[in-house]
């Protein structure tokens, strides 16, 4: 079944997935970032796809994951060779993700759509025109990684402090803070 | 025996009496709402929890005086004493019994046998509504204001109900004088039902009940003071015994009409079908009275409480759409049918 | 200055009036504020912060194990704490492959069922507190009050419950459980019996219910509403039903929907649900009856939880709608990173478009009515 879905995806977009995977039965593609809303828009409107729903998207920091395969450590047992794994050589691959799932409430599939984002261009073009349950969340990936989201109406921090200096679920912020709450005492 | 003595002893009576109502109101509304909630309410302080209220009053005298920095000083401070005292005067018209013989000498029941009565009582009722919108305006709080706001509206809207409904009724006993409207419900109507006002106006009675509701902020018309819309409307910056006396003026407001509501619609003193006075000494014939309307008042203030247990709140719009669309073209039909069997019947 | 937020929330413009409502209020569930643009007592926009119950709780994910983060799942939805437990417990199973054994599926159902009714109860009582009618609050919370018994009993919490286990379920039903049922199931019909009738039928409750922020399915689905809030707008869509998970394929329960998208059809959605959810109670608890008393409650699950590289999403019906997990796994015994999809959040977000042009005490219904878990919401 995840097979006709890949290829019903790659019937959609053609040249637009940049790589496609499945684990457990969700159906990972990525593309690329500066497409995303065409390919959103495709895959919502697409008759036999028909991913109406976005269920959600979020942001991922892959720093960790790349210091720990540039460090020359030894692999542990369950590692396999995912589509994160980066090569040694060649250019640093782009630190972020973001990752739009989708829902087609019609065939009630699945799909995560994903697009790197290098951390010299931290720019992903908005989908609220398209679903507006997009707002917040795209609020929330600015707040969090520091990603923008041109086309956003509101683009402003959702759950941090509108003064606050950092974006808290990247991978090199401590989990304890850098001590932004003394800023926040009233003079 | 000195009349002024006389109206002295009537005057604190009646002032020790009203606020021992209010006092046990927040008490019987605290267990009833707990009785009613399959709860226990407050059973701490004495026997049955009574005397919490004193407690809370203990708590409420003692409690730091808080002024808001940016407020009025002197409206803040003003505006709980202009809402409690309107509240304490307006009993002062309303009969609480007949009369009591003492030493051969006749007392009325009554602090004041004034001749335009409930015009009195109507009168200080909308002055109740200055205190409510110079406390919300004094506080400098947007929640009070929009809770004096929802009040002044909602007071002034009722009123013209109310006061038509009552225009009703002094049209049907011919006497603004609250004691001859008592005396005139003695007896039985149309042979067969006692001579209560209710009875002559059904329509008013329904008409002023829920005037009074709305007169005396309370649900479904709490919206002066809704908790969860406006915090505590008007009384929000307020505390301790300026809060209190806020509270304390709305509980001797539904005392005041509650017993008038019995005055003009539940025959007063009278039971049915019995006249007390013939069988009855001078002295028993006077406490009868009392308790016979005291029972009576009993039984309003806790149909207050019963309601605000059982109903949802109105919305601003819903208050005033009731008051102005539905209340006021009834108020009037009522008036107009009143006024046209009277002049029939005369 | 003495307080800056106050006096910033405290800007006129034009000639509308800034109400700030919250983040202390007494209709305000948790910590949501709303700043509110009022023409008199017409809402023209309103503006909801959230965040000042954010905790970090994805953050503190990537640092804790697997088995760590279940008691922070607690502190979501805490009305049903349960619902979101099992929530994370499957997506960690989803990822490792796991299959649960069925007894320990069976007891899960009947807790999170459990928790949805609490959960409702909750809503449904709050919604008459802030409609003004305080009763029915007491009838439904009183009833909850010996949920929460049954679930002390079960593990020793009443509300952060911190239930299951990844691959199972750490014991089987207290003994006493049906017994305990026994008693708690009519009480449970005459709490929402009692409720509908002190309300549904009430002519203040209609006028301010009905009508009042109705929304659209079409914009529904736009903003991504699930759950309750979505079926109330007339689409039928319960994960339950339509992705079963778990073992409520074998249930027959009906998916109750509103026709408007009011406060009336959340009210009447949740009202159903509660007699719903017993039904399913009343099912899983027959075939739970038929197995063997030694059925296995864990699937083998190794001591240190490293799941395979990876990543996973995985929702469920919570009491609020769609609640999903989504975990990526680096090898370690750690999530790389967790993103919890609460479905109140999708759903507040609307919020400024649902209120628009009603009046506050219509807002607070709506508030309330959508079920905004301040716990889930800013996480």
């Amino acid at each position: 079944m995840t097979m006709d879905l890949l290829k019903g995806v790659s019937n959609c977009l053609g040249p637009l997935v940049v790589a496609s995977g499945e684990f457990r039965g969700d159906v990972t593609v990525e593309v690329p970032k500066a497409r995303i809303a065409e390919v959103l828009a495709r895959l919502r409107d697409d008759p036999n796809l028909a991913y109406d729903f976005l269920v959600d998207l979020f942001g991922v920091d892959n720093l960790d994951l790349y210091e720990k395969a540039a460090k020359p450590k030894k692999k542990t047992e369950g590692e396999g060779d995912a589509a994160e794994e980066p090569k040694p050589a060649g250019p640093p691959p782009p630190r972020f993700e973001v990752i739009y799932l989708l829902l087609s409430l019609s065939t009630n599939r699945r799909l995560h759509v994903k697009v790197r984002v290098p951390e010299d261009d931290l720019s992903v073009p908005s989908v609220t025109g398209l679903w507006k349950a997009a707002t917040w969340p795209e609020r929330e990936v600015y707040d969090m990684f520091g990603i923008r989201f041109p086309g956003h109406p509101d683009l402003r921090r959702l759950l941090m402090w509108d003064e606050f200096p950092a974006h808290p679920l990247r991978k090199d912020y401590p989990l304890e803070g850098r001590g932004e709450e003394r800023i926040l005492r009233y003079e | 025996m000195n009349d002024w003595v006389i109206a002295i002893i009537k005057v604190v009576f009646i002032w020790v009496w009203t606020l021992l109502v209010a006092v046990v109101m927040t008490w019987v509304e605290r267990r009833g709402a707990a009785m009613i909630q399959d709860r226990l309410g407050p059973n701490r302080a004495g026997p049955f929890g009574l005397f919490q209220p004193l407690a809370d009053g203990i708590k409420l005298f003692t409690k730091e005086d808080i002024i808001p920095a940016n407020a009025n000083r002197i409206l803040f401070i003003l505006g709980p004493i202009l809402f409690s005292l309107p509240a304490f005067s307006a009993y002062a018209v309303v009969p609480f019994g007949d009369k009591i013989v003492i030493a051969g000498k006749e007392i009325i029941l009554q602090v004041s046998d004034v001749n335009v009565g409930f015009l009195y009582v109507v009168a200080l009722g909308s002055m109740a509504v200055y205190g409510v919108i110079v406390g919300g305006w004094a506080s400098n709080n947007k929640f009070s204001i929009l809770g004096g706001l929802r009040s002044t509206a909602q007071l002034i809207s009722y009123e013209v109900p109310w006061g038509l409904a009552l225009l009703a009724a002094a049209l049907v006993y011919g006497t603004f004088s609250l004691r001859e409207i008592s005396i005139a419900q003695q007896g039985t109507f149309l042979g067969f039902l006692p001579n209560w006002g209710i009875f002559r106006q059904p329509l008013g009675f329904l008409l002023f009940i829920v005037a009074a509701y709305a007169e005396a902020n309370r649900v479904p018309f709490d919206l002066p003071e809704a908790e969860s819309e406006i915090v505590a409307g008007y009384h929000t910056e307020y505390g301790s015994m300026r809060l209190g006396l806020y509270l304390f003026g709305e509980y001797v407001n539904l005392c005041t009409l509650s017993a008038l509501m019995v005055t003009l619609y539940f025959g007063s003193w009278h039971l049915p079908y019995l006249n007390m006075e013939a069988f009855l000494g001078p002295i028993s014939y006077g406490i009868a009275s009392f308790l016979v309307f005291f029972l009576k008042v009993s039984f309003f203030l806790w149909l207050f409480v019963w309601v605000r247990w059982t109903v949802p709140r109105f919305r601003y719009d819903q208050v005033m759409g009731l008051g102005w669309k539905s209340l006021i073209p009834l108020a009037l039909a009522n008036l107009f049918v009143t006024a046209l069997a009277i002049q029939l019947t005369v | 200055m003495v307080n800056e937020c106050v006096v910033n929330a405290g800007h006129s413009t034009g000639d509308y009036v800034t109400i700030n409502i919250g983040p202390s209020h007494p209709a305000m569930h948790g910590t949501l504020r709303v700043i509110a643009q009022t023409d008199g007592e017409t809402v023209v926009k309103a503006d909801p912060e959230i965040g000042y119950l954010h905790r970090g709780v994805e953050k503190l994910g990537e640092h804790l194990t697997y088995h760590q983060f279940i008691p922070i799942t607690d502190r979501l939805n805490y009305c049903s704490a349960i619902a979101n437990n099992v929530s994370y417990e499957m997506a960690v199973e989803k990822l490792m492959g796991l299959e649960v054994p069925e007894k320990a599926q069976l007891i899960r159902v009947i807790m999170t069922e459990l928790a949805r009714i609490a959960d409702h109860q909750v809503l449904v009582g709050i919604l008459g507190v802030d409609l003004g009618a305080f009763t029915p609050f007491f009838y439904l919370i009183i009833q909850r009050e010996e949920i929460y018994e049954i679930f002390e009993w079960y593990n020793g919490a009443r509300l952060t419950n911190t239930f299951g286990r990844i691959g199972g379920v750490e014991a089987d039903l207290p003994d006493d459980f049906d017994a305990r049922w026994r008693e708690l199931r009519p009480n449970l019909f005459k709490a929402i019996d009692e409720t509908d009738k002190l309300l549904t039928h009430n002519r203040i409750w209609m006028d301010r219910t009905i009508g009042v922020t109705a929304f659209s399915p079409e914009d529904a689905l736009a903003w991504g509403f699930t759950g309750p809030c979505l079926r109330a707008c007339g689409v039928k869509r319960d994960l339950r039903k339509d992705e079963p998970y778990g073992l409520y394929d074998r249930f027959t329960f009906d998916v109750p929907i509103g026709k408007n998208g009011d406060v009336f059809d959340r009210y009447m959605i949740r009202m159903k649900e509660m007699e719903e959810s017993i039904k399913i109670i009343d099912q899983a608890y027959a075939m739970y009856q038929e197995m063997a008393p030694d059925a296995p409650l864990m699937a083998k699950v190794p001591k240190v939880i490293k799941p395979p590289v990876g990543e996973v999403y995985h929702a469920t019906e919570a009491p609020n709608g769609e609640l999903g997990f989504f975990i990526k796994s680096d090898g370690s015994d750690k999530p790389y990173r967790i993103k919890i999809r609460p479905p109140c959040y999708m759903v507040y977000q609307a919020f400024p478009e649902l209120v628009k042009g009603e009046m506050i005490a219509d807002l607070i219904a709506c508030l309330s009515s959508l079920n905004v878990i301040a716990g889930e919401l800013d996480r």
